[in-house]
Order: structure tokens, then sequence, then C-alpha cells
């Protein structure tokens, strides 16, 4: 068994090895190098050809039309181009937008810059297992709103919104409907025209494919339009320049078309060895799962360990790699933003551990995971006066703490 | 994030975990922190009537440069008078342990619990001479 | 193959680059934000890609923003400082790459005010002073398709004594010929990899510390905030390492170019009716554009691709369309020079030989596209 063991496939995967080979050829001195953009020689037709298959295998996995895909560097620029693109075409219209407070950084500090514009937003709360509660979301649209940014799947507890159901509300109430799917795709079932969902953010890395390029679905019909962000040779119909990255956008393709083949037989091997972790420490005393067990991606296993303070705890698995809280945010000593949204207290948000199994994770990773964690929770327990006021009985609500 | 060997040897060997009896007259307790701020660290001190610490325990609930500051703590405090007791510095104790920027912050809980630490001892201490005045 | 002339457009990924890169998208997969090993890996390779990138341009490691390619960088810079103070005046270059004029271009809807600096026939801008109150210049380092370069110390000049802060683009010159970033006089600089043997989908601002600058992208505060989203390690790693080797190979480059330049120049000027534009100018050792009299150029670029020899019109981001290059008319090139016009750029492959078969190729073309000369009656 090679370690450390990774169990943090929702920050980054590796790449396939298919789509190394892919890539290959786009990359070698040898290969296909032309600049797709280059219309004089067989150079950049080569490459224009390479870059509109990898189009149409992004395409295919979501149901969309390959006219309807823009490239981008990833997923942070497809959610950014996608809110301040239909809030910048769009602002005369309306200057409203409902989001969710578990939202991806992307898309709320997206928001956030938007509010400093003059936009407003309304930050719905997601229930206590990490949904939305779509009375809530109905009732938040008004006659200005223009967009509704919902993610499918939650990269910290890894739920799964129900995005049929706000697509049929979004598109009744002529509003456009935005949602981040970087965590989604490629795991769980996506087809935009089935979820009426109008602007779709991608990413590559979060499904074996390579680092810097993702997608931005756009809808042609009905069209939704949006203001470039990134100017410059016109790339993209005019919505995104900049030369684009043959080999990064077939090593996209080749994961697109590896998970659309390969995604149901894969989702259920990956919750069977999900289920086994979670049986391993379920029996551990103290101990909460995240977000709803029902509802959820099939690699994800999010818990908090009680008593037990989460950046030790990562400390104490250096032999497993696992994240607590998300990877973007995970430098910073603030409890995890998602938990707290789902009003787990603090502490609890403190102690989190965000587990997520993939495509090269094994049964024995597995086993020697669940045992580890066991032996140092106590470990750590041993060490923590939380954990012995709780079992002396002490009600750690009521204690009066010298905060700082 | 990166850890000093120092903070590693204190996270994974840590000194003199464990508890005094709170009541003991002769034993300080410092709880600092609080659980929604990630940290907290419970340090006690045993003192003799010379007013030198004898012994010390500590408990943290924390990240492990958190653990680390109270572990070494503990080490520093022993055979000390309550007086150079109370004058170690959180600086020292960074410097000690080479903490980053974003885990000073670690040393200065140790301090107060430290200093807190003394300040119930002292409490008792007074309240039981109040006694014996009173008597 | 045809014959690669097309180095400006983009170029081969070096070989030594994609072996730096492999690691990073075989085993060391992992986020640079993560704090596990795999995370702390993939950040120790973009820190160190970060110092050789730096040391290309004679900057420190703290400058340097990665981003999505020398587009985003332009944007990053002209948008970035904008977002950063109060609407104002700018100012840039008539023949500047369309990153820098369409994102001057946006902020003109914001509220800006923007002034074009004209240049001169060669292709130089000229500027004697700003006018008052402008607060950002834009002046490339070097041009895409004259490759004249720029006297970007003398414009620096002109910004400080405006005040304003001056960027340029230097993705055309980064790798070509010595780039210091304090020398320039800029306090924002632009690179992009795949112009200099790097991987494509990689670039990076140099911006200077006493620069406010607002993120183009929000997010997961990468960067130091300045450029949210997950790092492409694995590009950014080949980014580093084709900047160490275009350091390295700085002098044989700037040696071997003007020779094949020289000969290719001298083949030009003997087939007669053919103009090299900015001549007189101080160019890139590697970029020769010219024009052809009494030709067009598009049909003249597909007899070239016919004949094996992989050349562009004008810059590959707007070949396609038939109006002459925006460059060109900006120097006052005249309508018949401009609609035949080639841009031919070296690089590290090419040989002696194939700057004779280009010049035999051409010299094919135009014998068969021109008109024969008619004789004045009489």
């Amino acid at each position: 068994m090679r370690r450390p063991i990774y169990l943090d496939y929702s920050a980054t995967t590796p790449v396939d090895p298919r789509v190394a080979e892919k890539m290959w050829r786009y990359l070698t001195p040898d290969g296909e190098f032309g600049n797709p953009a280059s219309r004089s020689h067989q150079y950049g037709w080569r490459a224009e050809e390479a870059v509109e298959a990898a189009r149409a295998q992004v395409a295919a996995l979501i149901n969309a039309d390959p006219r309807e895909i823009v490239w981008t560097s990833g997923a942070t620029e497809s959610d950014n181009l996608a809110l301040k693109g239909a809030a910048h075409f769009y602002g005369k219209k309306g200057r409203h937008i409902v989001t969710c407070k578990t939202e991806h950084k992307a898309v709320l500090d997206t928001c956030r810059q938007l509010e400093r514009e003059g936009l407003e937003v309304t930050y719905l709360d997601p229930e206590p297992n990490g949904l939305l509660d779509l009375r809530k979301l109905e009732a938040a649209i008004r006659p200005d709103t223009i967009l509704v940014s919902i993610m499918h799947v939650n990269n910290e507890i890894g739920v799964i919104q129900d995005i049929a159901a706000i697509g049929r509300l979004t598109r009744a109430r002529g509003v456009i409907f935005h949602s981040d799917a970087a965590q989604s795709a490629g795991k769980a079932p996506i087809d935009v025209e089935a979820m009426n969902v109008d602007l779709l953010s991608l990413s590559a890395h979060k499904i074996y494919g390579p680092k810097g390029v993702g997608a931005l679905y756009v809808r042609r019909k009905p069209r939704v339009r949006l203001e470039a962000q990134m100017h410059g040779g016109g790339h993209e119909r005019g919505l995104r320049s900049g030369t684009l990255a043959t080999h990064q956008c077939v090593g996209m393709g080749e994961a697109f078309r590896i998970a659309q083949a390969e995604m149901a037989a894969e989702s259920e091997r990956i919750r069977g060895l999900r289920d086994r972790l979670l049986k391993g420490l379920n029996d551990i005393p103290e101990v909460y799962v995240n977000g709803d067990l029902e509802h959820r991606v099939a690699g994800n296993l999010n818990m908090s360990f009680n008593f037990v303070e989460g950046e030790s705890l990562i400390m104490a698995l250096k032999d497993i790699a696992v994240s607590s809280g998300s990877a973007c945010t995970s430098a910073s000593l603030e409890p995890s933003y998602v938990l707290r949204a789902l009003g787990r207290a603090d502490e609890l948000a403190h102690s989190s551990i965000r587990f997520t199994v993939g495509r090269f994770t094994t049964p024995e990773e597995i086993d020697y995971t669940a045992q580890l964690m066991r032996a140092k929770v106590a470990k750590l327990r041993e060490l923590s006066p939380l954990w012995e006021m709780h079992q002396d009985g002490v009600d750690l609500g009521k204690v009066q703490w010298a905060g700082h | 994030m990166a850890y000093s060997d120092k903070v590693l040897d204190h996270y994974e060997n840590p000194r003199n975990v464990g508890a005094f009896d709170k009541s003991d007259p002769h034993v300080g307790t410092g709880m600092v922190g609080a659980p929604a701020c990630g940290d907290v660290m419970r340090l006690q001190i045993k003192v003799n009537d010379q007013g030198v610490i004898e012994d010390a325990r500590f408990k943290t609930y924390g990240c492990g440069s958190a653990i680390a500051s109270s572990s070494l703590l503990t080490e520093w405090v022993k055979g000390k008078t309550l007086d150079e007791a109370g004058r170690i510095k959180n600086t020292q104790i960074a410097e000690e342990l080479a903490l980053p920027p974003v885990k000073i912050h670690c040393s200065v809980l140790a301090e107060d619990a430290i200093k807190s630490a003394i300040a119930d001892y002292q409490a008792k201490a007074g309240a039981k001479a109040a006694k014996a005045d009173a008597a | 193959m045809p014959v690669y002339l097309d180095h400006n457009a983009t170029t081969p990924l070096d070989e030594r680059a994609l072996e730096a890169m492999l690691p990073y998208l075989r085993g060391h997969y992992g986020n640079p934000s993560s704090v596990h090993r795999f995370g702390r890996l993939a950040r120790a390779a973009v820190e160190t890609a970060r110092e050789q990138v730096a040391a290309l341009v004679n900057s420190h490691p703290t400058q340097v923003i990665f981003t999505g390619g020398g587009t985003e960088a332009n944007n990053l810079a002209i948008k970035g400082v904008a977002a950063a103070c109060r609407p104002g005046r700018l100012a840039i270059g008539a023949t500047e790459h369309p990153s820098v004029a369409k994102a001057a271009a946006a902020l003109t809807r914001r509220g800006w005010r923007r002034d074009i600096l004209d240049v001169d026939s060669e292709g130089r801008v000229v500027v004697d002073a700003l006018a008052p109150g402008t607060t950002l210049v834009s002046v490339m380092l070097a041009n895409n398709e004259t490759g004249v370069i720029q006297d970007i110390a003398a414009v620096g000049a002109a910004a400080r004594r405006a005040g304003a802060i001056l960027h340029t683009d230097a993705v055309q010159a980064a790798g070509k010929i010595n780039v210091d970033f304090a020398a320039t006089g800029a306090q924002l600089l632009s690179l992009s990899a795949h112009k200099l043997y790097g991987p494509k989908g990689v670039g990076a601002l140099i911006v200077d510390k006493a620069v406010e600058i607002e993120p183009l992208l929000s997010g997961g505060g990468q960067e130091q905030g300045r450029r949210a989203g997950t790092e492409n390690v694995a590009g950014i790693v080949g980014f580093g390492a084709a900047a160490m080797l275009a350091r390295e190979r700085l002098d044989e480059y700037g040696r071997r170019m003007p020779e094949l330049r020289r000969r290719l120049e001298a083949g030009l000027r003997a087939l007669g009716g053919i103009e090299i534009f900015s001549a007189r100018a101080e160019r890139l050792p590697n970029t020769v554009g010219f024009g052809a009299r009494g030709v067009d150029g598009e049909t003249l670029l597909m007899g070239l691709d016919q004949a094996g020899m992989a050349v562009a019109s004008g810059a590959a981001c707007s070949s396609g369309s038939r109006e002459p290059s925006p460059v060109l008319r900006a120097m006052g090139i005249e309508r018949d020079l401009a609609r035949g016009a080639i841009r031919v750029s070296l690089g590290h492959g090419n040989t002696e030989d194939e700057m004779d078969a280009f010049v035999a190729a051409l010299a094919a073309q135009l014998a068969r596209l021109r008109p024969p000369v008619r004789r004045a009656a009489g």
C-alpha cells in the first residue's frame, strides 16, 4: 500500500493515464503544437480540430450542444464569467441575485464583488442537512431577480441539490439559473435540457483531467447573453479571449468521455468504499456525519469528531491525505463556513474531516484509514480537556469560556 | 503547513499530560481559550510551601502548535518559583518552537494559561490565609 | 508537415520543459492549497517555478502572479489597476495586442478616457508628454506582427513625469531579447509561456509591490488574493522550466536568429516589390513582417501553405478577418502593401535551408499571383 493514502479527491484528482496519453500528442515537439487560432496552416487547423472534438465530448456529458461550451481556465473562471457576465449584461433588467451560503468561494466572492458594484444578493441558509428548502428559494426570487446560482454538489459535504426542481422554478419565473457543477460532473448525472440549467460551470481536474482548464455551458435556446470578462483576440465567440491550450482541452475532453462511459459502474464501486469507511468510523462515540447521507455524491464522507480539533487530527493522519474544511480555505484558522451555515456548533465545525474516495482508492486503504482514525481520535481525546469534561458530565454549552 | 521538529516532537510525545485534583489547595488551575475558537488549554501546577512549582500537567484541545506550546510550558515551569514562571513570555515559547506567524496565538494562549494557573493558586492561598486570620 | 515559421503565434513545447511537467501530471497531483504532503509537493513546485519566471525578467518571486495566459495577464493589468482606483485617463500604444486594446476599450464603458499613442512609420510609439491626469499607460515591449521593440524606458520616463502607472506587454519580447523588469520602468509586465517554448494555458503578470491591483477572478484567494482558481501546477512548472531554458539560451538565440534573418531578408529583397516593415527600427531578432505589392495576403498565405510554408498574415488571433491589420494601418503602411502582408517568425528549430526554401516558395507564388508587368505603351 502506497502512503500517504490519497483520500482528497474533491480537492483534486490525478490525471487518468488514458487522459495523459491523449494529451501527449499535443505536448511533444513532434506532435500537434499549433495555435488553434492560426488559420493559415495545418498546425493551426489540426489543433483546432482537436479542440472541437474535445468540446463535443464535454458537451455530450451534460447533453449540451458543442456550441454551448466555452473553454475557460477552470471552474473559478467559469463561475466568475457566469455571474459577472450575466450581471453586467442584464444590469438594466434587474440587480438582484439569489445564491446559498454553502456555495464555493468562487461564487460567494464573486457575489461580494457584485455587491460592491451595487447589486443586491440574497444568501439563502441551507437546512441542517445541507439541502435547500425550495420554498425559501422561491420566496427569495423577486421581480428584479436576474440570476439564481445554486451548486449541484457541495465540495465539502457532497450533498446533491435538486437541480431539476430549481430549474423548473427559475424557468417558470424567467430567471437565469447558474449551477456550479465542478464537483458533480462525471459523478452525478447532468442533463442541462431536462434540468433547465442556463449556465453550468465545469472543471477538468476534479474528474481526472488536467488542472488549469474548465468550461462554462451557456444556453443557446432560450439564449443567455453574457458580457465577456476576458477581452482580446475574440476567441470563443468573443466570450472568452486567450489562446486555447490544446492539450488541456483535449485532456478535459477525454476525461469527460471516460466519465460518461464509466460513471454508473464507478459510482457504485466508490459508494461501496465510502460506506465501508463510514461503517469503520460510525461506532466511535461522539461522531457526526455532516450533510445529508441520502442525497449525496458517492465519494464524499464528511465527519466531525467531537472534542478533537481538526488540524491536530490532520497532523496525526500524516499517512493519509484528507482535508479539514475545503482546500482553498484550509490555510486559515476559521472553521468551515459550510458547516457553520448548516448550524453546526463551532467546535463541531472545528473537528471536521472530509474524506473523499475516488477512482484509485482500494478497500485496503479504506480499512487502514478507519483503523488509524480510531487510534488517533482516541489518543487526541486523551489529550483533550473537553473530552474529560464531557465524560465527567459537564455540559460544555454552559461553561463560561475565557474566549479570545 | 510545515511544523518544526520541536513542535512535532511535543505533539508526538506530549510531556506531563493529565490532571491534578482541582480542589487540592496546592494546585492552581488555568483554563483558557474556547471550543468555538478551536483551542482550549488547561494547565495545572502543584506548588510547594516554598512557592516553587513542583509539578505540572496539561490537557489541550487545539492544533499541533497549541499542544506543543502547552507541553513545552509544563517542562519549563517545573522547579521555577511562581514569580519566575509568571515572567515567561509567549515570544520565548514561539521562538523555542519556531512557530510561524499564524500560530503565534498558540504561544499567547500558553502564556495566558500559566498566568491564570498562578492566579488561581494565589487566590486559593489568599483565601486560606484570610480564613486563618479570621480564626 | 510544413516548415514552421510562425513562432510568434506559438512555439513547440521544449522537451525538457515537458519532462519537468510530467511528474505533476502523474504522481505529484496534489492541490497546492492542500496542507497534506501531496499539496505541499505541488506548492513547492509552484514556488520554484515562480523563482524561475521571476529570474527570466530579473524580478522578485513575490512579484509574480500566475495567470491562464498572456491575454489574462494583460486583462488583469489593465482592469485590475483600473478597478483599484477611480475612473481616470489611460493611454495605450496604437499597435497594442487586442487583449490590451479591447481591455482598454472596455474601460471606456466604465467612465475611463482613453488616449491612443501614435506610432511612426516604423511602428515606434512617439511619446513626448502624456495628457495631464493620465493614471495608467500600456505600451508593449515588442510587437507581435512587426517585431518592433519600443523604447520602453522613454515611455517609462514620460509615465513617471505624469505620475502614471506603466504596464508593458512583454509576451513577444521575453525569451527573445533580454528583459529586465526594473530597467523597463514599468510597474506591470505580462508574460506568456507558450511563446517561449513553454506550455499553452499559462502566463504571468509581474507586479511591483507598490501597485494596487484588484483580482479579475474572485474565489479561493490563491496568488495572494490576486488570482483565484486552483493553480495549473503542471503548466506552471513547464513555464518555470521554459523560462529557465530561455534564459540559458538567450545568447544562442541572439546569435542564431539574426543570422537566419539576414539570409531570409537578403532573399526577400532580391525578389523585388517587397517591403520589410519596421526595417529601420530595432526589432526582435526572429520576426520579419513584410508586404508584397500587388497580391492579396490571404491568397498568398494559401499558396504558401500549399507549398509547405506555415506563416501568418497578421496576429493569429485575428487571422481570418480580411481587413488589413490595425498595426500596419496605424503605421500608415499603404493599403496595397498591407493587403499582401505576411509575418515570418523564426525559432530554434529553423535552418538556413528553410530560409532559402521559403524565399523560393514565395518567389514562385508571387510569379503566379502577380499580374504580368505591363510595359508602358510607346
